[in-house]
């Protein structure tokens, strides 16, 4: 939903400010999209409606798009919140429209830090978003950021206590990324440090896991039987249609992904066409590849046979045989390109 | 032809004294080349020479005026080419001084004309861009009066640009200037004072008939490499070559006698006609020597091929550059190289990686050092890696040059320091004129090499100009800084330096090192160290963190992109030590203007 209030100078997603009036005829564009496609496919296990921010449109014609598309009994479907969005009207509205888990937009529980990122929702806004959720029976998965102009140790500690205290079902803990084109990258002074980083992804790990929550990929945690089914369909490979602008989708061995804008995409869709700008299909060696480097963010690890004698050697440390499957450390979390540059194409075996 | 009706002159300028605007006013003014065809700076047909507003190698030009026919013998204007100035200056009878008349006169223009008077011609100086507002021409004319005794009233006043004053300049010539003279029945004797090399015509020598006459199809003999050519062809240029059937005495042309290589033909030659062969060679033949010397490298090892080949051809057209093959532990195969300086060891990489397509990594430039063992024996020496351990260095002597620096005086002070930073030993402070002076100093040529020439130029914005001669041989308390990556030494890295400034150099070089050097899994230590003493040491950090956040569905495509290019990346660095080292780094730390 490719619609927000303000601009985070960190984003670098398809998303505009100024474009609300486009809304109407965008949701009705995916609808008719949705409707195309669901024909051709099999029972939906996960929707995931990212943003953007979701939570800001209009419920109805919302959950008119997921009503065109044949969602599997206890399928996982999540919608990216903003905190000052969720109220109990909009969790029920959305209970009823068959979303079962909302993921918000955390970030901070402390205000400068929120700042400094450019969020504009005060700190407050987060348990009353929980608690509504909560009311409606709706799983919560809550995003947080590290690693922002100005946080210390201590207020990242603050912002990992506040949201266990919340007591969600999964938490995502991400780095804060500088992507280029964004303001950010055009603000060396507040590019994150990467000992910072480091630092502050094991105190994650310590707090999350120490707290129940089972580590299950590089940024996030869960608590027993609350993955984010949706997330695990991308690392292991499995098929996923994209809806919206911007979106990706990954079908029959081809990814691909749609025009960019919201009125280009309503534009092909009204005119009867596919919204694809580009796709691209890889050898089945190059596959297999990327199939063991998504696999390796994963508490999957990869086959033994993904990393060559001599840089197992290299690594020590990074890595740690489990079975028949290599993981990674905690410590070789932090360093997973290190590690996935290596990697191999295991062979059809694997 | 009649030798009263000849004149071969050469102008002697400053870089941007317009020396090549005046040359192409000359070619207007004369009628031979028309103002149609007219490209700026017509004599410069090298890439190079007309981007950097410089001459390298020499051309002559044959200009009609007034009944006479006046030789142009176009000279180079840097001091690392002094050798090619020499030669012209040979082959003519007066020179054209041409001073800008807002700078004064500038020391390598001075020393030219020195060796000008020493050869006995005639100047006839003259002053350019009288009609910038800045011009001070009274105050020029009285300078060249003092330091070169021509009557400021005599000295000639121009420009260039429009063309005022160049038609004086042209009558000047042939009534000041005396005509050759040379005996038309003598045997055969003629100076090669050029070579360059045609891709097809082969070597083109540019020649001055001093006796006898050199006729088209004669069979000639090189004096001093001892071989004999047919010439092919003679002729003038006007400024296109145009073939005649003899060249006479006093006569300036050139010759094209099937040579594959500028090293069969160099400057200095003596050409006579073995149908009747003169006895002696013409006087002043000598070798140019590398002063200056590095390693050149293929940033990628697999251009290694194409960079002997492209140096084979180089060498056809600049006879004056060596190389040879030597290897680096962390470069990789390449080439060490000898310059006659520094401006000269630019232009032949910049040639090399423009009209070759090269990209090379350079090391730092080095001088030639003799090292006297602890057995007796003598080394010469021109890459610290061939230093003998220095425990068995007894001591180690370097070349010096004398430099003579000519400066307004308010720079005096702070050209001073830097000549005394650069452990010289002053000769002489004179003033030129109440505004001017000229600073001598001895200089070690190592000090010069590295950056010295910039310096001057920055401490003075501009003002200032350098000339040098060698100067011999001297002993100095050298040491060899080694460098060393996670303990083990990196030879592109070593140094000869005074032992004075063996620690900033090491120093230096470790913290540029820390900056160039990417974190790897451990702690890189990066050391300098003379003989086994550590002097400077720098730590690269273990890398921590080097994972993506976030990888959902549309990012996966980027971030397989994305390890494909440090896949790449990493192929393409050097592992020294352990410890991988981006060739970007060795170009960086390698640099010298930091």
């Amino acid at each position: 939903m490719p619609f927000c209030r303000h601009r985070c100078d960190y984003c670098a997603f398809a998303t505009w400010t100024d474009r609300d009036h486009v809304a109407a005829r965008y949701l009705e564009a995916c609808r008719v999209h949705a409707a195309r496609l669901a024909p051709g496919l099999a029972p939906v296990t996960s929707v995931f409606v990212g943003g953007g921010t979701p939570s800001r449109v209009d419920p109805t014609p919302l959950l008119a798009v997921l009503a065109e598309l044949p969602v599997a009994e206890g399928a996982e479907v999540t919608v990216e919140c903003n905190p000052e969005d969720l109220d109990a009207g909009r969790a029920a509205a959305f209970a009823a429209g068959g979303v079962t888990r909302v993921s918000i937009g955390v970030q901070s529980f402390v205000a400068h830090v929120l700042d400094a990122l450019g969020r504009r929702h005060p700190v407050e806004a987060v348990g009353p978003a929980v608690a509504a959720a909560r009311g409606a029976g709706l799983d919560v998965n809550l995003d947080l950021i590290y690693g922002g102009t100005g946080e210390s140790r201590a207020d990242w500690a603050t912002t990992l206590d506040g949201a266990l205290a919340l007591e969600p079902d999964h938490v995502s803990a991400y780095g804060l990324t500088v992507e280029p084109g964004t303001p950010l990258a055009d603000d060396p002074s507040r590019h994150p440090d990467d000992d910072d980083q480091a630092d502050k992804y094991l105190d994650a790990s310590d707090r999350l896991e120490a707290a129940g929550y089972g580590w299950y990929e590089i940024s996030n945690w869960a608590r027993p039987g609350h993955r984010c089914r949706h997330n695990l369909l991308y690392w292991s490979m499995g098929d996923y249609v994209a809806l919206g602008c911007a979106a990706h989708g990954h079908r029959d061995g081809v990814r691909y992904w749609h025009v960019r804008t919201p009125e280009r995409y309503a534009d092909e869709v009204e005119a009867g066409r596919e919204p694809v700008a580009g796709s691209e299909r890889l050898e089945p060696g190059a596959r297999r590849l990327e199939a063991v480097q998504l696999s390796l963010r994963t508490e999957a690890g990869v086959p033994v046979a993904a990393l060559p004698p001599a840089d197992r050697a290299a690594l020590v440390g990074l890595v740690e045989v489990r079975g028949d499957r290599l993981v990674l450390t905690r410590g070789g979390r932090l360093l997973a390109n290190e590690v996935a540059t290596r990697l191999v194409d295991p062979g059809e075996a694997a | 032809m009649d030798l009263d009706r000849l004149r071969n002159i050469s102008i002697i300028a400053h870089i941007d004294h317009g020396k090549t605007t005046l040359s192409d006013r000359v070619l207007e003014l004369s009628g031979i080349v028309s103002a149609r065809d007219m490209r700026a700076q017509y004599l410069d047909s090298m890439d190079l020479e007309r981007e950097r507003g410089i001459t390298i190698k020499l051309q002559s030009v044959r200009i009609p005026w007034r009944d006479h026919v006046i030789n142009l013998i176009d000279t180079p204007g840097h001091v690392d080419f002094g050798y090619e100035v020499s030669r012209s200056l040979a082959a003519c009878e007066g020179v054209v001084l041409l001073v800008d008349a807002a700078q004064g006169i500038e020391a390598q223009t001075l020393a030219n004309c020195y060796l000008a008077l020493e050869n006995d011609l005639e100047i006839v100086a003259c002053m350019n861009k009288i009609d910038l507002p800045a011009a001070d021409p009274d105050r020029c004319a009285e300078e060249i009066e003092a330091v070169l005794g021509i009557p400021a009233e005599e000295v000639l006043r121009i420009s260039a640009k429009s063309g005022e004053g160049v038609g004086d300049l042209l009558d000047a010539v042939i009534d000041r200037i005396p005509p050759p003279t040379g005996d038309a029945d003598a045997p055969l004797r003629a100076l090669i004072f050029d070579s360059h090399f045609d891709q097809y015509r082969g070597v083109v020598s540019s020649v001055r008939v001093m006796d006898g006459t050199m006729r088209a199809g004669a069979k000639l003999r090189f004096m001093q490499a001892g071989a004999t050519h047919g010439a092919e062809e003679i002729g003038v240029r006007s400024p296109d070559p145009q073939p005649v059937d003899a060249l006479g005495p006093g006569e300036t042309g050139y010759l094209i006698a099937g040579i594959k290589d500028v090293g069969a033909a160099k400057s200095g030659e003596t050409v006579t006609d073995t149908a009747a062969p003169a006895d002696e060679p013409l006087a002043g033949y000598r070798d140019p020597k590398p002063m200056v010397f590095c390693g050149l490298y293929p940033i990628d090892g697999d251009e290694f091929p194409d960079l002997r080949e492209a140096l084979e051809k180089l060498r056809l057209n600049d006879s004056s550059f060596t190389y040879e093959p030597e290897s680096s532990g962390a470069l990789g195969f390449g080439f060490r190289c000898g310059f006659l300086g520094l401006l000269h060891m630019e232009i032949v990489r910049e040639r090399l990686e423009r009209e070759f397509d090269l990209s090379l990594i350079a090391t730092a430039p080095s001088v030639e050092y003799r090292v006297h063992t602890t057995k007796g024996t003598v080394v010469e020496i021109d890459n610290p890696s061939e230093m003998p351990p220095m425990s068995e260095v007894d001591s180690i002597e370097e070349p010096w040059l004398t430099v003579s620096i000519l400066t307004p005086t308010d720079y005096t002070g702070t050209l001073m320091e830097l000549c005394q930073n650069r452990r010289g030993e002053m000769v002489k402070l004179e003033y030129l004129s109440p505004e001017r002076v000229e600073l001598r100093y001895r200089v070690p040529l190592a000090e010069v090499v590295t950056d010295f020439f910039d310096q001057m130029k920055s401490r003075t914005q501009g003002y200032a100009s350098l000339d040098y001669e060698a100067d011999g041989y001297g002993v100095s308390a050298l040491v060899k800084v080694d460098v060393l990556l996670n303990s083990q030494p990196v030879d592109a890295f070593s140094m000869i330096v005074h032992r004075e400034k063996a620690e900033d150099y090491g120093r230096r070089m470790c913290e540029k090192l820390k900056e160039l050097i990417p974190r790897q899994l451990f702690d890189v230590p990066i050391q300098a160290a003379v003989g086994g003493r550590i002097i400077a040491r720098q730590t690269v950090k273990a890398k921590r963190k080097d994972v993506l956040s976030k990888c959902y569905g549309g990012d996966i495509t980027r971030k397989r992109k994305l390890l494909e290019r440090q896949k790449e990346g990493k192929k393409k660095m050097k592992s020294i030590g352990r410890v991988e080292v981006p060739q970007e780094a060795f170009v960086s730390a390698l640099r010298l203007d930091d």
